[in-house]
């Protein structure tokens, strides 16, 4: 049975983990991720969850206790955005690096400077390279779902490898929105319990966790790490099959949104997906094949399958939500060209970055995406390839 | 040994047997090796005690040599042996008569 309840993106995602009854929590707060871990907290106050909440003195130990609770085979969670990410993310690295399965929503800020708390992803985009498979909401009913499958996919056999939980931070973590609410018992009975492999504190089969590496054996245990990666895009969609079976709600590695027929389409993560979807419906009712593409999956990026639900586009604009600083254009651009220059495909793809700190995206703004697309379409020259849209230039 | 191949990693590059260390040579950094004079040593084991690598042999109370598969010729055990005693030299490795 679920529930139909109001909560913000930080309240259902903390729930979320309270459900699953995770063993160990070791967190430090940071806005816009704190309420996540007060409402996380609060169980363990009462007496409703027996997990064991590790209250560290920075997110660099709240990763490090996480991995050490995780190598002696416990069910590990924690939560942060921006700046914390930043502080762990040399731990963050080693976590993944040790195939640990350990389940992080980030909920997704600015990083300094200047300092901004609010939404953006480039937190989520540093960490792009760190192993951890990558989710991406879109709203707080993905958030929450996103969270729980997100145990089911870390601690796979063929996974073994930690999941990052990204939704937008403020727009999605302290907005009020309707979801269905699982029961608590169908999230344990979903998660069911960890079985970890190899363990740490297990006196019959002692092991060594995070050895020293020299040059003759490094680069293959890189390799070796890749694996839980490659596994993982059937691993998703076998879970969130079962997920959509058993609660109704079906998700895949991206949402393809009025993509079959369409000929214009703009692709973006996370809540800016919902904003634009309202003008692909405007434009469909004046008659234009507007469409658009939300990857759900960043990481293990799935090339291919994006390249074939594209393939049939008259052009296209990728929207990135982080600049990367002296790269040709934004990560997911660069992803998406990538995919399609592999395919085979040509036709125009434009790169936008958007906004950063926090800087709302508009309709109109994005009227006038699709706009530039039409004229691509037609055959006006992509020239330049990269803007940048909603900043005083 | 053959190295591994990616396939034949454990997952996680975690190390599954115990105490696995003992089948590295170190032993093959050696520049010094140290050489007992049995003749000075009163088994004081202080040489025992300092050595980093536990690479000095003691048997019933008694240094009787050093594991020089894992004595990595720091010299310690050399310089911690009592200067009245100086049971201990260190000599070039290249130098020394197998």
């Amino acid at each position: 049975m679920q529930t139909r309840v109001a909560l913000t993106g930080n309240d259902a995602v903390g729930i979320a983990v309270a459900q699953v009854h995770p063993d160990v929590v070791a967190a430090f707060p940071i806005t816009p991720q704190t309420e996540l871990m007060h409402k996380f907290a609060e169980f363990v106050a009462d007496g409703k969850i027996p997990t064991e909440l590790v209250l560290v003195e920075s997110e660099h130990s709240a990763m490090s206790a996480c991995i050490g609770a995780s190598a002696a085979g416990a069910r590990t969670a924690t939560a942060t955005s921006s700046q914390g990410f930043m502080l762990m993310l040399e731990v963050v690295h080693i976590a993944s690096a040790l195939r640990l399965p350990i389940v992080m929503p980030v909920v997704n800020r600015a990083i300094s400077a200047p300092i901004n708390i609010h939404c953006d992803h480039s937190d989520a985009m540093v960490g792009r390279d760190s192993g951890w498979i990558q989710l991406f909401s879109e709203n707080t009913q993905e958030a929450y779902d996103n969270t729980i499958m997100a145990f089911r996919i870390a601690e796979h056999p063929e996974i073994r490898t930690p999941v990052m939980i990204n939704f937008d931070g403020f727009i999605i973590s302290h907005t009020t929105e309707v979801l269905y609410q699982l029961d608590g018992q169908d999230v344990q009975s979903f998660v069911g319990i960890y079985k970890p492999g190899v363990r740490l504190l297990d006196p019959d089969n002692p092991i060594t966790v995070g050895p020293l590496d020299l040059q003759d054996y490094y680069f293959e245990h890189k390799l070796s790490q890749n694996q839980g990666m490659l596994a993982a895009p059937k691993v998703i969609r076998e879970v969130s099959q079962e997920f959509g079976h058993r609660f109704g709600r079906y998700y895949d590695l991206f949402e393809a949104y009025k993509l079959n027929d369409a000929e214009l389409a703009v692709i973006a993560l996370g809540s800016a997906a919902g904003t634009i979807k309202v003008v692909v419906d405007e434009l469909r009712d004046k008659g234009t094949k507007a469409g658009m593409l939300k990857p759900r999956v960043f990481r293990p990026f799935p090339a291919k399958e994006i390249a074939g639900a594209l393939s049939g586009l008259k052009a296209v604009a990728v929207m990135d939500r982080h600049s990367t600083q002296g790269g040709y254009g934004g990560p997911l651009f660069n992803e998406i060209r990538s995919a399609l220059y592999g395919a085979g495909t040509r036709m125009p793809v434009s790169g936008y970055l958007f906004g950063l700190g926090g800087r709302d995206l508009d309709l109109d703004q994005i009227r006038s995406i699709y706009t530039n697309l039409a004229s691509l379409a037609s055959g006006a020259p992509n020239d330049p390839e990269l803007h940048v849209i909603g900043a005083r230039l | 040994m053959a190295l591994l191949s990616v396939k034949e990693l454990p997952i996680g590059g975690i190390i599954p047997e115990a105490g696995n260390s003992a089948n590295y040579n170190t032993g093959s950094w050696r520049t010094y090796r140290p050489i007992l004079i049995l003749e000075r040593c009163v088994h004081c084991l202080q040489c025992w005690i300092f050595c980093p690598d536990s690479s000095v042999v003691v048997k019933a109370g008694e240094v009787v040599g050093f594991d020089l598969e894992h004595c990595k010729g720091c010299g310690i055990c050399a310089y911690e042996c009592p200067d009245k005693f100086h049971a201990i030299e260190m000599v070039l490795e290249k130098q020394v008569k197998v």
